[in-house]
């Protein structure tokens, strides 16, 4: 099984580290990955999106036509790319910035990923993070353990902000997690 | 364990790994990761960065210092490397060795920062004037592009031959796991041929001007011994899955990545699909294309442009067979679908 995410949100929303993160936790993970960032006129403020592919077997073209995952950060990416997904795929939606009140017929995860970045956290810039956590659980192929390395990899140069993005991957899966759980309940 | 890498540091590294002394460029989306990762690293490592004002200055600097037997290597994207090809003529016709990386992107003209395969005619058939080749490698990986952009350096030294690695830009921007598998080297034997100061021996020049009578006819045919002996022994390609196969797509760099899903794809669908992905685009494997050229196969060249290689593809195949092509150009991306929609039309 081949899937292939889509992270989209404005420019500064660390939607191109997410990605970079996903692919090194798949590649923890002993999968095949890449990762195609989109490139050039995106500027902070701006939309960027980047497209992972995660597979078992090797990947042929690194973009997506109709991806399978999509985490949304904010609502103009929203808007982009929930009308190009595929049936039946995963959202991830930052509800701090998108309202919870989809016309698509796929139900997105909303998950308030500013707000807990922010007030959880204590570090808004996370958000990204946050939601990537709540995507590990959801897609169960990559391990939290592995999306831990990831994250030491990504912050090698700025230690100081493992421990923080590390918090943040854990309560995006903790949320997806609770919300299983109250649903078994 | 492999480590996830951009693209156009894969090549730069492959590039320092066979002991890069000199870069000159200048930047263009989507290759200015080469210049800008560069631009850090031949600094610490003691070695010559220039960001030239101007791509043709970039591409006469390098003609300048590979004269004097270093490893050197300039970088642009299409428009670029449009402005490079006088420089690369010359060295063609100096003999050479010098590295050119093209991260191709849509064109024509300043076209736009997507990537795209529409320059292979300006690559393979000699962008700049003259009976000239340059060897041009096609890499369709981020690990290819590690390896060609390491291997690129002794072939241009072994056949004192410009190499190009003709690149695009998903491929350049793309990041992949890889595995540097190549020893680093930093010492090279003397040049005999290289401008190095003549104290204590005889004076040596290198010149394209060759007026006397007789003497540049005979400067091309010691080029062209040359091209020869470099299609009988370095010809590269990947052969998948084509020995029973009665579709056969011949696809290189970035299309041949979705080509071979499609061929996949296909033969789970019981189409017998195979794929010819050329790795060397001068040499080109005509050899095989006409092995695999019989009455009852088809080809179908796959690329992003409208239709550059498939001439090849046409030159090799030579009649015996049918060749249908596919391609979309100005950095729109071919999808897998559109491949095997295509293919699955052809059976017929």
């Amino acid at each position: 099984m081949q899937n292939e995410i889509v992270i989209a949100g404005f420019g500064g929303q660390g939607v191109i580290l997410a990605g970079a993160l996903i692919a090194q936790g798949a590649l923890e993970q002993g999968m095949f990955t890449t990762c195609f960032p989109s490139y050039g006129a995106e500027m902070r403020g701006g939309t960027a999106n980047t497209t992972v592919i995660v597979s078992e077997e090797e990947i042929g073209s690194p973009v997506s036509a109709r991806p399978n995952i999509l985490i949304s950060l904010n609502e103009p990416s929203f808007e982009r790319f929930m009308p190009k997904i595929a049936d039946n795929s995963i959202v991830i939606a930052n509800s701090s910035m998108i309202p919870e009140t989809s016309k698509y017929p796929i139900k997105p995860y909303f998950i308030a990923a500013t707000d807990i970045a922010d007030k959880e956290i204590g570090n808004v810039k996370s958000a990204n993070f946050v939601a990537v956590g709540a995507l590990i659980k959801i897609l169960n192929v990559i391990s939290l353990e592995n999306i831990f390395k990831a994250c030491e990899k990504a912050f090698q140069k700025k230690p100081n902000l493992i421990d923080i993005n590390k918090k943040a991957l854990q309560a995006g899966f903790n949320f997806i997690k609770n919300i299983a759980g109250a649903n078994k309940k | 364990m492999k480590k996830l890498v951009k693209g156009n540091i894969a090549l730069c590294d492959g590039a320092l790994d066979a002991g890069l002394k000199a870069y000159f460029g200048y930047p263009i989306t989507p290759q200015t990761e080469i210049p800008e990762y560069l631009a850090k690293k031949m600094v610490e490592q003691n070695k010559v960065f220039v960001q030239a004002e101007s791509e043709i200055a970039a591409a006469n600097m390098v003609l300048g210092a590979v004269a004097t037997g270093v490893r050197a290597m300039t970088s642009s994207a299409s428009p670029g490397i449009s402005l490079k090809q006088e420089a690369i003529s010359y060295m063609a016709a100096l003999e050479l060795p010098a590295v050119v990386v093209n991260v191709q992107r849509g064109g024509p003209g300043l076209g736009n920062i997507a990537g795209s395969q529409s320059d292979y005619f300006q690559a393979v058939k000699g962008g700049g004037h003259g009976d000239y080749k340059i060897l041009v490698l096609a890499p369709n990986s981020v690990q290819e592009m590690y390896e060609m952009g390491y291997d690129s350096f002794d072939l241009s030294q072994k056949y004192r031959i410009p190499v190009m690695i003709l690149s695009d830009g998903i491929i350049g921007q793309m990041m992949e796991p890889v595995e540097y598998n190549r020893q680093a080297k930093a010492d090279f034997p003397a040049q005999d041929w290289a401008l190095t100061g003549c104290a204590g021996r005889q004076p040596r020049s290198l010149k394209s001007l060759l007026m006397k009578e007789g003497i540049l006819e005979q400067h091309n045919l010691v080029l062209q011994k040359k091209y020869k002996l470099i299609m009988q022994e370095e010809v590269k390609y990947e052969n998948f899955m084509t020995e029973d196969a009665s579709i056969i797509v011949a696809a290189f760099g970035i299309s041949s990545r979705v080509a071979k899903s499609a061929v996949k794809e296909a033969r789970t669908a019981g189409i017998k699909a195979g794929l010819l992905r050329p790795k060397t685009l001068f040499p080109f494997p005509y050899e095989v294309i006409a092995s695999l050229a019989k009455p009852n196969v088809k080809f179908l060249t796959v690329e992003l442009n409208h239709g550059q290689m498939v001439e090849d593809v046409r030159l090799a195949v030579n009649g015996k067979c049918s060749v249908d092509f596919l391609g979309r150009a100005g950095g729109a991306v071919i999808g897998e679908q559109e491949v095997i929609d295509k293919i699955k039309s052809m059976r017929g």
